[in-house]
């Protein structure tokens, strides 16, 4: 016996409201799909590396050869070194690199290789000849390797590959001496 | 006669050069010149902070490299596009207008319009009188009437069946 009246809702037409939900709908694929091409894959501690380009800066090539794939290296223990002509705490540790290198580089199962993170060309060809840097460098272009290698975005920092390409270690900040630098290098045995 | 034009032709050629020197001189850019796009990079280093107002050694070092660009005589296009090729396009103030990128220039204006014909439809459909959505001529008035009546009517039967 209680009849109710409701006074008539001015509503969003049907056209308009199926619009909106297209548009949002449209929207959120696009940031999706924006996301998932942006997103790159990242090194992780005991996982394969992903692969990355490598080109070399004039006169610190590997073999001669200007530029290379870090898949190119398997076979060999790879120590990846980021540093930049900034970083005063790379200067702590760049001779240190550059005695171990002299060690390991007739081995010709070890090699290291410079990352140039951030730089200017001056920057970096005056750093690499202030500490008599002769171990293969190559600039970070467009921080393309800091990004798969997860970085935590501070210099100095040391990973390493063992012969599978699998991230074996990484080391945060400078390396004290040579035989800090060894020790970290038999972890890839 | 031919001394005062030798004299002359001297003092022409020594104001050419010391010209020549200063015009020299003149082509290394200013710091306004150098921050003019400095302040339209950001160091990846530095989040957040434009290259043209960062004292990082890191940004110092970009700031030159921009007034030796620039001395070499590229212009302001070439210099972003060297910087967005070397540490990429996250380094620009404003993101490229290709790709995804338009995304941010396209969503928020959309968001607007459309927020603002969604405030502008609710803003009407609030501030409309009642009567006017009603109607009030003679019609509505009747209906309005009827509608009474039929509602005492049924609220009187609804009485006497209680008693």
């Amino acid at each position: 016996m209680t009849e109710t009246t409701t006074p008539a809702k001015r509503s969003v037409p049907l056209w308009a409201q199926i619009t909106i939900w297209v548009f949002l709908a449209g929207l959120l694929a696009l940031v999706g799909f924006g996301l998932n091409r942006a997103s790159n894959p990242m090194a992780e501690i005991g996982q394969p590396v992903p692969d990355f380009d490598l080109v070399y800066f004039e006169g610190y090539e590997y073999n001669n050869t200007p530029q290379m794939k870090l898949s190119d290296l398997r076979g060999k223990v790879v120590l990846i070194n980021i540093w930049a002509s900034w970083c005063k705490p790379c200067e702590q540790e760049a001779p240190e690199l550059e005695e171990a290198w002299q060690l390991y580089k007739d081995q010709g199962d070890v090699v290291f290789i410079g990352v140039d993170y951030v730089d200017t060309p001056e920057g970096a060809f005056g750093y690499l000849k202030k500490f008599g840097i002769s171990f293969p460098n190559a600039p970070d272009l467009q921080s393309n390797i800091s990004s798969i290698l997860n970085r935590q975005m501070g210099v100095p920092e040391t990973y390493l590959i063992d012969r599978d390409g699998v991230l074996r270690q990484i080391k945060i900040g400078p390396f004290a001496s040579v035989s800090e630098i060894q020790s970290f290098i038999a972890n890839a045995e | 006669m031919k001394k005062f034009l030798l004299i002359l032709t001297l003092a022409l050629v020594a104001s050419g050069l010391i010209t020549a020197v200063a015009f020299a001189q003149d082509t290394t850019p200013t710091d306004d010149e150098v921050n003019a796009i400095a302040k339209q990079l950001y160091c990846p280093v530095c989040e957040n902070t434009p290259l043209d107002v960062c004292p990082t050694e890191a940004c110092r070092q970009w700031r030159e490299l921009i007034r030796d660009m620039l001395a070499e005589g590229k212009n302001e296009q070439e210099i972003k596009d060297y910087f967005v090729a070397n540490y990429g396009a996250r380094v620009l103030s404003e993101p490229p207008r290709t790709g995804f990128n338009w995304l941010v220039y396209i969503i928020p204006p959309v968001l607007i319009v459309i927020g603002a014909v969604l405030l502008f439809s609710a803003f009407r459909a609030w501030t409309k009188p009642k009567s006017a959505e009603a109607g009030t001529g003679p019609e509505s008035e009747a209906r309005a009437s009827s509608s009474d009546d039929e509602y005492v009517r049924r609220l009187e039967e609804e009485l006497k069946n209680r008693k």
